[in-house]
């Protein structure tokens, strides 16, 4: 039997892992599609939140708080990008003037240091580029961003480092109670262990309902995004977020830690759980949105949109963390939406905390906190890149024009722990085809270095995973 | 640092034509840096006909155009460096590259001339609403699957725009067993040469949807579904007038963009119209001793053209080399009167050397219309087209003589009067 099996490979899921790995506990995760890092984790608008925002008292708060000030250590640590930019929380209206110093308030409560609010001409000097009619803004130099891609795969990576599995295309089906624990059945086999940690993010419901008669329920909030070209990287330097609703923190204008600007998420509630379309509707009314605090967007470079879905827990508003009362050692991490991403590495230092002591566990003796990004070439000097090419010959063919990709570097993604599998994979672990042609010129190279490294055939590659299939058939198959 | 003469970025047929043209011209310190594995560029994946009816007088195909030039570079001994990737160019004309065979090297060129060409406008940068399957591709990509890799990406497809290398993507995937349910434009006219919407959609009985675009995208892994609207003046999509059509394949042909990454790094002025670098008529950007020529500089129709405009600043190149390039003093600028984008070259010296070639254009399609190209009240030339469109580039011929004869003047105007 299995120490612990953890359900789901978003940030939450691999965070739990490296947590866990900490200690001598034998534990796998299983991730049901092709890749870890394919839903809520990789469509969302990467910033590490100050804390203002969640009401006093709720879990959204204390996670917030608590995994804020753990990013500095993780991602040095991790070898991640990130940056405390600082967020800016502005209004439009003299109306919502109030509404900021509710925020001030709440900061204040919650505990986010130096919190305070700052007038126009102040924060058109900050933010030269503002549409000049903003009034005030709450200025949170606690706000940062970070790349939740890398974060995701460096928790994952250096999780599997430290000894534990990680099992893609691997769908759970059903948990259920057995002498000692748990077995999780899933598409890749079945897995008994003492603990189950669910992080299933979009799906939590379902496991929690699987074993607890505490019975979740989990609204999919689709949020849609632009994705404005590199060119702008130095037009915002904090992030820019309009004032809260009900629905949400609102339509932000988020610089990313890549350099690129997102403009999102809308906020609407739809049926289904998959169901990541970008629509007319959803655009408009992101590009609406993002107008009132960046009043002459430019459209011509738009790179990209997409969608991304929220977890909202409508049982409880809120976050849902630890065991349920009737269902001892199985693990909520249910309902984590924003700001899931900056509470991550403490919901999981948490579990995995509460997990070993209940399991007894001894510590991982030869636990190694460090893991090692790969290198990129894009952001390296004349001397490095010539020292790169050198040791390896690889770093000088780029596959990536747009975003500087080298063929080392994708191979190297491919080869390391818990490695790309799909194309999709490749572009979230080098940025190969993320940039303004949209993997134009790549996709050929890639499908090509993917079968070479994995020994498939062109018509196995997938986009991501499943029946996704780039290639449909060979003209002139060769004879064997 | 290796010192060059003339540099040139790019071994297609823009970098292939200026090199030929410079080494005829007296030039002979010549290098070439090629991203790819072989010289040609795109020309190398376009293996159907039509090209160099302009050049030759005969219909070649891509790949053989290419090789009546990568004969010539072999036969004047014109030196290239293949899988070589620029990285870095300075306005000073350092060029940093890297390559696996020589790692990473920095070159000081006299002239540098800039040809690394165009690329495809993907899915994202339209907005195509819808699910983000595979399957959906731009049609320059899976050209190079079914034409270099023998890959086939789908079996029944429908393609957005029709751009050239949609419409003979849609007969090739014919050609290659693939059934094509149609072409859908977003604009009432072609965005294709009307050879092209002939031989390779009316000759297959493949349907042409003007004024129409894809408003949904259906299929959570592979693509499963497209549905198309007709449009309105303002180009929105009219409700009510969808159009499903089950396929696992969508093309994009939907604009191309000059690839100008290093012309920015650089520093060099561009000219919004045309995304490329602004010039003057020799080719020269702002940068002195700088050319751009070929679709870096403007996206053209044929590429007879750029073969026809490399050679030019391959020849300007290697004049600025010796010093026999003089830049007046006094500019004239080249300005878009009605009707007319994309012009090129942007500003002229006062006193030329050659006659002056302009190139635009046309904003709209316009019948029995008249070009004109006026400084002040004077008028330069008066041209008469039966028909014009946005799809075919407009090219105009002034003689020093007439531009002298204009007196002291700031700026030209082109305009399209119907």
């Amino acid at each position: 039997m299995l120490d612990v099996v953890i359900i789901g490979g978003g940030v939450v899921g691999c965070a739990t892992a490296r947590e866990i790995s900490r200690y001598d506990l034998k534990t796998v995760l299983l991730e049901k599609t092709a890749d870890i890092c394919n839903g809520q984790s990789k469509a969302n608008t990467a910033i590490i939140h100050g804390g203002y925002d969640a009401k006093p008292g709720t879990l959204k708060a204390k996670y917030n708080m608590l995994g804020n000030v753990m990013f500095d250590k993780i991602c040095t640590e991790l070898d991640v990008p990130y940056e405390w930019n600082t967020s800016l929380v502005v209004s439009l209206h003299p109306e919502d003037d109030e509404m900021i110093e509710t925020l001030l308030e709440q900061g204040k409560t919650n505990g986010c240091p130096g919190v305070r609010i700052i007038e126009h001409d102040e924060l058109l000097q900050l933010e030269p580029n503002l549409n000049p009619n903003v009034c005030k803004a709450l200025l949170v130099p606690t706000g940062g961003i970070v790349c939740p891609y890398e974060l995701t795969q460096a928790f994952a990576e250096n999780a599997a480092s430290n000894g534990v599995e990680f099992v893609r295309n691997a769908k759970v089906t059903n948990v259920e109670k057995i002498e000692g624990g748990w077995r999780v059945t899933s598409s890749a086999g079945v897995y008994e262990a003492k603990a189950v940690v669910n992080c299933a993010g979009l799906y939590s419901d379902e496991i929690n309902n699987m074993v607890s008669e505490r019975k979740l329920e989990i609204q999919p909030r689709r949020g849609e995004y632009y994705i404005v070209d590199k060119k702008y990287k130095d037009y915002f330097h904090a992030t820019i977020f309009p004032c809260p609703s009900k629905m949400g923190k609102g339509i932000l204008v988020a610089r990313t830690i890549d350099g690129t600007v997102l403009l999102g998420p809308t906020a609407e509630d739809i049926d289904d759980k998959a169901d990541t379309r970008t629509t007319a509707f959803g655009q408009a009314k992101a590009l609406d949105g993002a107008h009132k605090y960046w009043e002459k967007i430019p459209t011509r470079d738009f790179i990209t949109n997409f969608s991304g879905l929220r977890a909202h827990c409508v049982t409880t508003n809120d976050f849902v963390i630890g065991e349920p009362d009737d269902a001892p050692m199985f693990f909520n991490a249910a309902g984590i939406e924003s700001p899931g991403l900056t509470s991550s590495p403490a919901i999981a230092e948490h579990l995995a905390t509460e997990i070993a002591s209940k399991l007894d566990a001894r510590e991982n003796a030869s636990f190694n906190p460090i893991r090692k990004g790969i290198p990129k070439f894009r952001e390296m000097t004349k001397e490095e890149r010539a020292e790169a090419i050198k040791a390896n010959p690889d770093f000088a063919k780029i596959v990536c024009r747009c975003e500087t990709v080298t063929e080392a570097e994708i191979r190297e993604a491919i080869r390391r722990p818990v490695g790309a599998r799909t194309v999709d994979g490749i572009k979230r672990r080098t940025r190969a085809g993320m940039g303004r042609c949209q993997a134009g010129f790549c996709t050929p190279r890639v499908v090509e270095i993917l079968c070479e490294e994995l020994g498939l055939d062109p018509t196995e590659v997938t986009k991501f995973g499943g029946d996704s299939r780039l290639i449909e058939g060979h003209l002139f198959k060769e004879a064997e | 640092m290796q010192s060059k003469d003339i540099l040139i970025i790019g071994g297609g047929p823009a970098g292939l034509a200026a090199a030929v043209a410079a080494y005829e011209a007296g030039a002979r310190d010549i290098l070439i840096l090629e991203r790819e594995g072989s010289l040609g560029g795109i020309l190398k994946q376009c293996i159907h006909n039509g090209f160099g009816l302009h050049t030759f007088k005969e219909e070649l195909t891509g790949p053989e155009y290419a090789q009546r030039y990568v004969d010539k570079v072999a036969e004047y001994k014109i030196a290239y460096q293949r899988d070589t990737m620029v990285i870095d160019v300075t306005p000073d004309k350092v060029v940093t590259c890297v390559s696996k065979e020589n790692g990473l090297e920095q070159f000081q060129a006299k002239a540098l001339i800039l040809a690394m060409g165009c690329r495809e406008r993907p899915r994202g940068s339209i907005g195509t609403p819808g699910w983000r399957c595979a399957g959906v591709y731009t049609a320059g990509t899976a050209q190079k699957f079914v034409n270099l890799e023998g890959l086939m990406p789908g079996k029944k497809c429908l393609i957005l725009g029709s751009g050239d290398i949609g419409l003979i993507m849609a007969r090739r995937m014919t050609f290659m067993g693939a059934e094509v349910v149609g072409c859908v434009e977003l604009m009432p006219y072609s965005a294709g040469l009307k050879r092209n919407i002939v031989q390779c959609l009316n000759d297959y009985d493949i349907p042409l949807y003007l004024s129409h675009t894809v408003t949904d995208i259906a299929g959570k892994e592979r693509l499963e579904g497209v549905t198309i609207a007709e449009v309105d003046e303002k180009l929105k999509p009219i409700e009510g007038t969808e159009k499903y059509f089950e396929c696992d394949t969508l093309l994009l042909s939907v604009g191309l963009i000059p690839e100008n990454e290093l012309t920015n790094m650089a520093g060099i002025e561009m000219f919004p119209f045309t995304s490329g670098a602004v010039v003057d008529e020799n080719l020269q950007t702002s940068a002195d001793g700088v050319f751009a020529c070929g679709n870096v500089l403007h996206v053209h129709d044929l590429v007879d053209f750029v073969s026809q405009e490399s050679a030019k600043a391959g020849k300007h190149a290697w004049e600025y080399v010796q010093g026999e390039l003089s830049r007046s003093e006094k500019k004239v600028s080249v300005e878009m009167g009605k009707g007319v984008n994309a012009i090129v070259p942007q500003h002229v010296n006062a006193e030329l050397s050659e006659p002056l070639t302009i190139m635009f254009r046309p904003r709209d399609v316009y019948k029995d219309a008249v070009i004109k190209v006026k400084a002040g009240e004077t008028e330069l030339l008066s041209k008469k087209k039966r028909v014009m469109a946005p799809a075919e580039m407009e090219s105009l011929l002034i003689t020093p003589e007439k531009l002298a004869a204009c007196g002291d003047i700031d700026k030209i105007t082109v305009s399209v009067e119907v």
